[in-house]
């Protein structure tokens, strides 16, 4: 059976709760299932939830990181919330970092964050 | 040296069964939570490797002693092509097409102990150990 995650739209942002303990498979299936919701719905920002993973190895960082950065060239923000201390330390150490990717501690502050790098990105569009 | 549990990786959703496993008996044991985060991130590094270079191998979950102390033991193995170039294999810059070379460097960071056999053409053999604090 194949595993899918949901993704969920609010208004201009889309948002993804990761809940189970993905295979790799199911990870990449996500980053295409993700873009394509942003081209579908033109969603400005996406939250990723990553609060209940227990683990992120450096095939789920990359996947993370990519889904992120690809996301960008859409014209679309990205912010991971919600990451565990043992998720933070285990990707450190393992030379993970996860450059030029925002994150947040929960919703609010995610979606906040959202709101001020595309209130930015407009006026600097508008300049 | 008491034999845990003992996993065959032979498609790409056992790494994920061979970590939750790892993790459950990390979890046993009584790792703290972060140990616990280092052994399930190592081990699914470490299967993924087998999964990606050798097609299928064994991991094998031990529970170990020294001097009072207690211990996660966990041996990969597998019968593939071997590792060319064990210090390669080592250094950070090791690039594969997926993992982007952090398997090996980076699962030795996260555990306490960590020894690797390699022979071309006969297989690959890794061992590594987290003691409890």
């Amino acid at each position: 059976m194949e595993l899918r995650i949901p993704i969920l739209k609010i208004q201009d942002y889309l948002i993804v709760p990761i809940q189970i303990d993905m295979d790799d498979a199911t990870a990449s299936r996500l980053q295409q299932d993700i873009l394509t919701k942003i081209e579908m719905t033109e969603a400005s920002g996406v939250l990723i939830d990553i609060s209940v993973m227990e683990m992120v190895d450096s095939y789920l960082g990359r996947i993370l990181g990519d889904t992120a950065r690809m996301a960008n060239l859409m014209g679309a923000e990205v912010v991971l919330i919600g990451m565990q201390p043992a998720i933070a330390i285990t990707l450190v150490e393992l030379g993970l970092r996860l450059e030029g990717i925002y994150t947040a501690l929960n919703i609010d502050q995610g979606i906040q964050l959202l709101d001020n790098l595309i209130t930015q990105k407009e006026e600097n569009g508008g300049s | 040296m008491t034999l845990i549990e003992e996993i065959k990786i032979q498609e790409e959703k056992d790494i994920v069964l061979c970590r939750r496993a790892c993790r459950e008996v990390a979890r046993q044991l009584q790792f703290n939570l972060v140990d616990q985060t280092r052994i399930t991130t190592a081990t699914s590094e470490l299967a993924r490797n087998i999964f990606e270079y050798a097609g299928e191998g064994i991991v094998r979950i031990e529970k170990i002693s020294k001097n009072m102390k207690q211990g996660l033991q966990i041996t990969f193995m597998d019968e593939g092509p071997g590792i060319k170039d064990l210090n390669e294999a080592m250094g950070e810059g090791w690039s594969s097409h997926r993992g982007m070379g952090m398997g090996l460097p980076g699962a030795r960071k996260l555990m306490d102990e960590f020894s690797i056999t390699s022979t071309l053409g006969e297989g690959t053999r890794i061992t590594v150990t987290k003691w409890r604090r």
